[in-house]
């Protein structure tokens, strides 16, 4: 069977679910950002196939922004999790519960 | 030729993703973000084969060449490696999973019954020239405005990495 634009909207879905996963399952600020990233990424392959097969370039271009905001979206981040870190000395969850009723 | 390349870097991308989030030999840090940069690199190759080779380029400085550094930065300068002494949630793990499959599962099917592509052949040709024409007149606010971002998001690391921050 010819691979077409369903085959790579699966591989996106799965990776998403993927990216999902590890955002319930792990505990550490970190783990999560990176399966944050997954998840991203996903959107970014969903998008890149709809381009080629719609034959529009936009979804390119909308990739390409993505990828601009993602990088952003880590720097602040992890920049946030260090000054956690240093106030809290730690970077999991489980521990970061003072919002909670 | 290309439809086996397809199946070989979508096995490799999705097994790759797999062990960053659920890596069963090490609950490292460090092995995660590895993973990370070899799930990257598959998927740039994906974007090769969609004929994206700017943003394949692009995909790998930016993410293997800047993101995940900044990840393996953070991981060595705040030192965790203590994740493996806490208790693990089995409940709440398998709920999860079992949540996130059936999730996964109602993806695929919807994808693959909405019959999405069966008209559509792969015709774009994603060249690097009519992209920058296209940043650079159609989507030139859009641009400028990533700048200002990157501009905001970069005084405001320096701002919260500051050492008396209160």
């Amino acid at each position: 069977m010819e691979v077409g634009l369903e085959h790579y909207l699966v591989v996106s879905s799965l990776l998403f679910s993927i990216g999902l996963l590890g955002v319930v399952l792990r505990r550490n600020l970190i783990l999560i950002y990176m399966s944050l990233e997954l998840m991203l990424n996903a959107a970014n392959l969903a998008l890149v196939a709809f381009s080629r097969f719609t034959d529009n370039l936009d979804g390119q271009l909308m990739v390409f922004f993505i990828i601009t905001v993602a990088a952003s979206e880590v720097a602040v981040g992890l920049a946030l999790i260090v000054a956690l870190f240093r106030r809290r000395q730690t970077t999991n969850v489980e521990d970061l519960a003072t919002l909670k009723l | 030729m290309t439809d086996i390349l397809f199946y070989i870097l979508s096995a490799l991308t999705l097994v790759f993703g797999l062990l960053v989030v659920a890596n069963p030999f090490s609950r490292n840090p460090v092995t995660s973000a590895m993973f990370l940069v070899m799930t990257i690199v598959s998927m740039a190759g994906l974007f090769v084969l969609l004929h994206a080779f700017f943003l394949a380029v692009i995909q790998v400085m930016v993410y293997a060449g800047a993101v995940i550094v900044l990840f393996l930065f953070v991981i060595m300068l705040l030192d965790i490696n203590e994740e493996e002494k806490r208790r693990f949630q089995v409940f709440g793990a398998v709920a999860g999973s079992i949540g996130l499959l059936s999730i996964a599962g109602v993806l695929v099917k919807t994808i693959t019954t909405s019959g999405i592509g069966a008209d559509r052949s792969p015709s774009l040709e994603g060249s690097t020239p009519l992209l920058g024409e296209a940043l650079f007149t159609q989507y030139v606010l859009p641009f400028e405005i990533m700048g200002l971002l990157l501009l905001v998001a970069m005084i405001g690391v320096i701002l919260l990495s500051k050492k008396e921050l209160e």
